[in-house]
């Protein structure tokens, strides 16, 4: 174990470097740009033979990426905010090819306005790409998050690619404390990527994208939306084995302080650190708060979320992401309706939180606790769909 | 074991079909009748035909077989009727009528 102090995109550049994929095409664009760099860094110093394709857009490099793993090469990308919009039509073309591709996203806002801070709202409007989303909340688990990502994505009854996620500057930026694997820990972990099918293998043609009329396309459908469901064993049964080289443990969600709360917040990424200094300081006093913090978004666990929070009396559902439906951002969308198929009788407040790099304080935090409790005690007195924090209004 | 492009069809069900509908073999488009899409039709008048080959190469999608330095008649499975050959034979060898068929009822 190597103990060091790291930026979320060193640690993250690190893990690509332990990793050594094949080929990586990329498009620089902040807060992401750093990847690209410190690999290419590291490849010309000779610490990885990664064939690295500058590409003119996101767009070609999310297609040099689908036509490189399709060849049989384990292929990787990096990007942010409007990187990740311009490679949308080729997101769902990776997705249902079934092509197991890893992407180190760095969350930014998308325009407008054009502001370059965290926010959710690139990859949630990816959410229904057929990518699955792993999110972190510090540098620590970015390169986890990272490092577990290929053994998801490849393994055999997925085959689907893999966006890891970490906040804009907040953690790509930030430097903490971090432990690191060993070189030849992470290649045995890792392995090396052996696909049954490849337009490289020269005893076996084959054809990738072909044409689908109505007759087969919904079977198509069905057959990715497999790949989806049994990610969620694969997540646990990869997290478990990281649990045994790196002592730390992971799974759809961390529960903090969750199991006899009666007021939780579930929130996704860095804003849950400063949740649990809320939920300490709250607890020193005795009152009954919790935190779930979601990692795993894509599959969503809706129905391990609402058995971690069936004895709650108050949830708050944060999001980082406008849907601009008018009734509240995604997690609370697709919380809500998991709650309510689980007939949970807990009062929901959801909330919009940290748009376009706004704070939220451990004030905010303790604040909205507060709300809960009044909100399980006297009823609701809200008289919009959701509400937003940290707004001057 | 995945199937074979002749293997499935559109009984096949979901669970039987391989990832992503790729294919593991090649040449299967041979499969793909694309000639019903037609709606007009090419014919030779092999009196006016030079087999000068002109047609071959502007045939988008190969439907003018050659064999021994010359054109055989066109292989109505995969010809969709574009009309490009009519313009391109110097001629006048190539003639179109309406509908799936040529006027002497193929």
């Amino acid at each position: 174990m190597i103990k060091e102090r790291m930026s979320g995109n060193e640690a993250v550049a690190y893990a690509m470097k332990q990793i050594n994929p094949d080929v990586m095409p990329a498009f620089p664009i902040t807060p992401s740009t750093e990847l690209p760099q410190f690999v290419s860094s590291y490849i010309a110093n000779g610490e990885m033979d990664t064939e690295f394709i500058p590409v003119e857009s996101e767009h070609s490099a999310m297609s040099a990426a689908i036509g490189a793993e399709a060849a049989g090469a384990r292929t990787m990308t990096a990007t942010s905010s409007a990187g990740l919009a311009l490679m949308w039509e080729m997101l769902y073309v990776a997705a249902s090819n079934r092509l197991p591709i890893a992407l180190a996203l760095v969350n930014r806002a998308l325009s407008g306005p054009l502001n370059i801070n965290c926010e959710h709202s690139d990859s949630m409007g990816a959410r229904d790409s057929g990518w699955i989303q792993i999110y972190a909340e510090d540098n620590q688990e970015a390169y986890d998050n990272f490092i577990q990502a290929y053994r998801i994505a490849e393994h055999k009854d997925v085959m689907l690619p893999i966006m890891i996620c970490q906040d804009g500057f907040i953690i790509s930026h930030g430097v903490q404390n971090i432990e690191l694997l060993e070189d030849e820990t992470v290649k045995k972990f890792v392995g090396e990527y052996e696909p049954a099918h490849y337009l490289l293998k020269k005893e076996e043609p084959m054809a990738v994208g072909p044409y689908a009329v109505s007759c087969y396309g919904m079977e198509a459908k069905r057959a990715q939306a497999q790949g989806m469901m049994n990610a969620k064993q694969v997540i646990l049964d990869v997290a478990l084995e990281y649990e045994k080289i790196s002592g730390r443990k992971y799974g759809f969600y961390e529960g903090y302080c969750l199991e006899d709360a009666e007021y939780a917040i579930v929130a996704i990424g860095s804003v849950c650190g400063t949740t649990k200094d809320a939920i300490d300081a709250l607890r020193a006093k005795g009152m009954k708060v919790g935190l779930l913090k979601v990692r795993v978004f894509r599959p969503f666990p809706g129905r391990e979320f609402a058995e971690a929070l069936k004895n709650c009396k108050a949830i708050a559902i944060m999001d980082r992401a406008e849907s601009f439906s008018a009734n509240g951002g995604p997690l609370a969308a697709e919380l809500s309706a998991a709650l309510f198929q689980a007939k949970s009788k807990a009062e929901v407040l959801k909330i919009m939180y940290g748009l376009n790099g706004r704070d939220f304080t451990v004030e905010d935090a303790e604040k909205l606790f507060d709300d809960l409790r009044d909100l399980a005690e006297n009823g609701s007195q809200e008289t919009e769909e959701y509400r937003y924090i940290g707004l001057r209004e | 074991m995945a199937l074979s492009a002749k293997e499935i069809n559109e009984t096949t069900k979901w669970q039987d079909l391989t990832e992503g509908l790729q294919i593991y073999e090649p040449a299967t488009s041979k499969d793909f009748i694309t000639g019903e899409w037609r709606t007009s039709t090419p014919a030779v008048d092999w009196d006016k035909c030079k087999q000068c080959l002109l047609c071959v190469p502007y045939c988008p999608d190969s439907s003018i077989p050659v064999e021994n330095g010359k054109r055989l008649d066109f292989d109505y499975d995969h010809c969709k009727g574009c009309g490009i050959c009519e313009k391109a034979c110097p001629f006048g060898a190539i003639t179109f009528s309406e509908g799936m068929s040529t006027k002497e009822g193929r």
